[in-house]
């Protein structure tokens, strides 16, 4: 595991990449890393581009992740990775939506907590807080659902 | 030990405010700003309330601190300028009960009309300024800032900025301390009366009590050196820290928690510390101008770096002198959008079809100013747009004048577009007004104001009624609209441009956000009867989608970079000759697409 882990998660709004962070890093407190999200609210419900940076580790000073060093973007929109590719280390990782892999949800709405599972096999958080937290986060109606959409991100080929 | 949470800096300072026994709290809600509000509702033990602005919101506060009460107001850095009157003033009353002005700045203006530095308001106003640089720091620092207050009879500025508002971090949480409950206000003239016999020497006052913070500021823990290698120091405060810390951490940092009045001696002994010294700091040359006034030598800041907000690349080429390279723009930020069912659309589009000139105003509607609307021509400050108007209406011809309306949203207009209407009809000006009424403070996410009839902790009130306000004001014609229906919309605008004086026509359906009641069947295109005229298009629908815009039609032209360009070309009229799609997931049935359609192909 490396010091820190820089993530960055992109979309549109409405698409739910404010409360796929909220998961990723109530995830990472819970595990009791030192942690930074940073997230511009505002414009975010209005269909444009949104981003938020994801630091956690054993101490985190800045919120942002400097450009080329995100060992991880998380795309729910792949038209959305082209403005923020250079913020890739030389040895991060692209997770962008797979082809195919909308199918394979029972509800597309669910896509941010699929990629959410497709992110978490890179990371050393247990299986029992991700599931905590999405249980914690998602509305009770969409818990099961959500859970579903997870464990089919986390099987996913990627 | 206190509980750990994840906290954002807005939550933090709410948390902070029941801590240290704030007893009211007032705002307007303004990027960065909200969260502070809404989270300070969850506590019982703190009264607080939306102000129909900022002015009220601090007048309010003050009223309370005056008795002897905890208060804490807050606000976006633009919402400083509207508070700006009694805020002056009030560092010459001081306080009675401790009291914070939190100042949310917007560097990098990610939902605001300009990136002012509010650091400047504390300096001016000569009194403290506390910067958080985490979420931690935002929650003690209103205790601490409550703490000055008191001990120095003056206000406290807390200053935050976008990046300390949003962003989340682990906060070790306290009890809230035993305060008070019964609080009295006690005659004191020569203090709270500013005529100005009693206000020279409270000005007076004002100079003797900065020297005295001045001194609290050399010994503060507040502003901490950090001594490491000698080579390099860094002097920095709030946000600017993180970023720097993350550049160099084995450098020297003098941390400054209080950024105004500076702690000299401290600055002194640590330039002589050091070798070489460096200010980060985000926005204007605020630290940098008074410490070089101090003859201390520094290494230079450079001017691209007082436009936008910092962030560690740029901290980076300050520390290692590298020259900055502004990142290549590459690939497309989609811009925001009015949502799918917004009701501000159908007026916007009967506007652009009018070609009228429209003095805009601040809230989501500004964003009609983008293509296919087109529509918005100025948009400064809350308010502005009526004044605007009446300012064109004197010096146009009556001819160009028939083309001008003012738009401005409820919350705005009860904000700062009441005073504007008054001086409309008072100065007999010819002005159509259109009041935007989605029944909500939209822009911020949704929050009541007086018009909505319901107060921030969710109680019932008497609302506000547009109508009978604008009549009252004396003006000439008020008409009530639905924005769904286009004709209606149309005939309306032209009625009110037919009346002589001051005309209003009030658009009134709620944000399609809080009323979900009213989204509908999904509409969707009869792919027989369409024409591909794009007239559908050019409502700006987010559900609306042209296939050549489309990502499908996107990832088709990347490919095509490739292939010969006639190709491209062959494969992109293909495209174009498709009718558009309406995205049933995003439609809300509100039926001006359906409207529009001279082909009857929208059903």
């Amino acid at each position: 595991m490396k010091k820190v882990n820089n993530i960055l998660i992109v979309g549109l709004g409405g698409q739910g990449v404010l409360l796929a962070s909220d998961v990723i890093s109530m995830a990472a407190f819970k595990s009791g890393y030192d942690i930074k999200k940073s997230e511009v609210h505002g414009m975010s419900q209005r269909g444009g581009s949104v981003t938020t940076h994801i630091r956690f580790g054993s101490k985190i000073y800045s919120p942002l992740i400097k450009r080329g060093k995100a060992d991880f973007i998380v795309a729910l929109k792949n038209s959305e990775i082209d403005r923020v590719k250079d913020f890739l280390s030389s040895d991060g990782k692209m997770i962008g939506v797979p082809e195919g892999f909308l199918d394979k949800l029972e509800n597309k709405k669910t896509l941010n907590i699929a990629m959410i599972g497709i992110l978490s096999k890179y990371l050393n958080i247990s299986s029992k807080i991700w599931e905590k937290v999405i249980k914690e986060t998602v509305p009770s109606k969409f818990q099961q659902l959500n859970l579903e959409a997870f464990e089919i991100g986390r099987e996913a080929k990627f | 030990m206190g509980r750990m949470e994840l906290l954002s800096g807005n939550e933090a300072i709410a948390r902070g405010a029941y801590e240290s026994g704030v007893v009211i709290a007032t705002a307007y809600p303004g990027t960065p700003s909200t969260e502070i509000l809404e989270n300070i509702k969850i506590y019982e033990e703190i009264y607080c309330q939306w102000s129909p602005n900022e002015k009220v919101a601090l007048e309010v506060a003050m009223g309370a601190s005056f008795a002897g009460a905890r208060t804490l107001v807050a606000m976006k850095h633009v919402g400083v300028n509207v508070a700006a009157d009694p805020f002056m003033t009030l560092s010459y009353t001081g306080i009675k009960g401790g009291l914070v002005l939190v100042s949310a700045d917007d560097p990098a203006m990610h939902s605001s009309q300009n990136e002012q530095d509010n650091r400047h308001y504390a300096k001016m106003a000569k009194i403290p300024m506390l910067e958080p640089s985490d979420s931690q720091e935002a929650k003690d620092f209103i205790s601490k800032a409550l703490k000055i207050s008191e001990r120095f009879d003056t206000p406290v500025l807390l200053r935050i900025t976008t990046r300390i508002a949003h962003s989340e971090g682990r906060v070790k949480l306290s009890k809230r301390i035993k305060n008070r409950k019964e609080f009295r206000f006690e005659k004191n003239p020569q203090k709270f009366v500013m005529i100005p016999a009693f206000a020279r020497k409270r000005h007076a006052f004002v100079e003797e009590r900065l020297k005295k913070i001045k001194k609290y500021a050399e010994n503060s823990e507040l502003n901490k050196i950090e001594l490491f290698s000698k080579d390099i120091g860094i002097i920095t405060s709030g946000i600017s820290y993180q970023y720097s810390k993350e550049v160099i951490p084995e450098a020297s940092f003098l941390k400054l928690g209080m950024s105004y009045p500076l702690c000299r001696r401290k600055i002194y002994d640590f330039s002589k510390a050091v070798k070489k010294i460096f200010i980060v700091e985000e926005g204007d040359r605020f630290l940098e101008d008074q410490i070089r006034a101090m003859g201390i030598e520094l290494e230079a800041k450079l001017d691209e770096l007082l436009l936008g907000e910092l962030n560690v690349g740029k901290v980076e080429s300050i520390l290692l002198k590298k020259k900055y390279v502004k990142p290549k723009e590459i690939g497309r930020v989609s811009p925001p959008k009015m949502c799918p069912g917004c009701p501000h659309r159908g007026i916007f589009y009967i506007l652009n079809r009018l070609k009228f000139t429209v003095t805009g105003d601040i809230g989501c509607y500004t964003l009609a100013v983008l293509p296919p609307l087109n529509s918005i021509d100025t948009c400064v400050c809350m308010g502005a747009s009526i004044g605007n108007a009446i300012g064109l209406s004197k010096v146009l011809s009556e001819e160009d004048n028939k083309k001008v309306v003012a738009v401005i949203g409820d919350s705005t207009f009860i904000h700062s577009g009441i005073t504007g209407l008054i001086d409309a009809v008072y100065n007999n000006s010819n002005i159509t007004v259109i009041i935007l009424d989605n029944e909500t403070t939209a822009m911020t996410g949704g929050q009541d104001h007086p018009g909505t009839g319901i107060t921030l902790k969710g109680n019932k009130t008497k609302a506000l009624d547009f109508k009978k306000l604008c009549k009252a004001i004396g003006v000439s014609s008020v008409e009530t609209v639905d924005p769904y229906n286009l004709d209606e919309v149309k005939a309306a605008v032209l009625r009110a441009k037919g009346v002589s004086g001051v005309s209003v026509v009030i658009s009134r359906r709620k944000c399609i956000l809080i009323d979900k009641e009213s989204i509908k069947r999904p509409l969707k295109i009869d792919e027989e009867k369409c024409k591909i005229c794009d007239m559908c298009i050019k409502l700006g629908c987010p559900a609306i989608i042209s296939v050549s815009e489309d990502e499908t039609g996107r990832i088709g032209k990347e490919k095509n970079i490739k292939k010969d360009k006639e190709k491209e070309k062959e494969e992109k009229s293909r495209e174009e000759e498709r009718p558009p799609i309406i995205d049933k997931n995003l439609c809300t049935g509100c039926g001006l697409c359906e409207q529009i359609c001279k082909f009857d192909a929208i059903i």
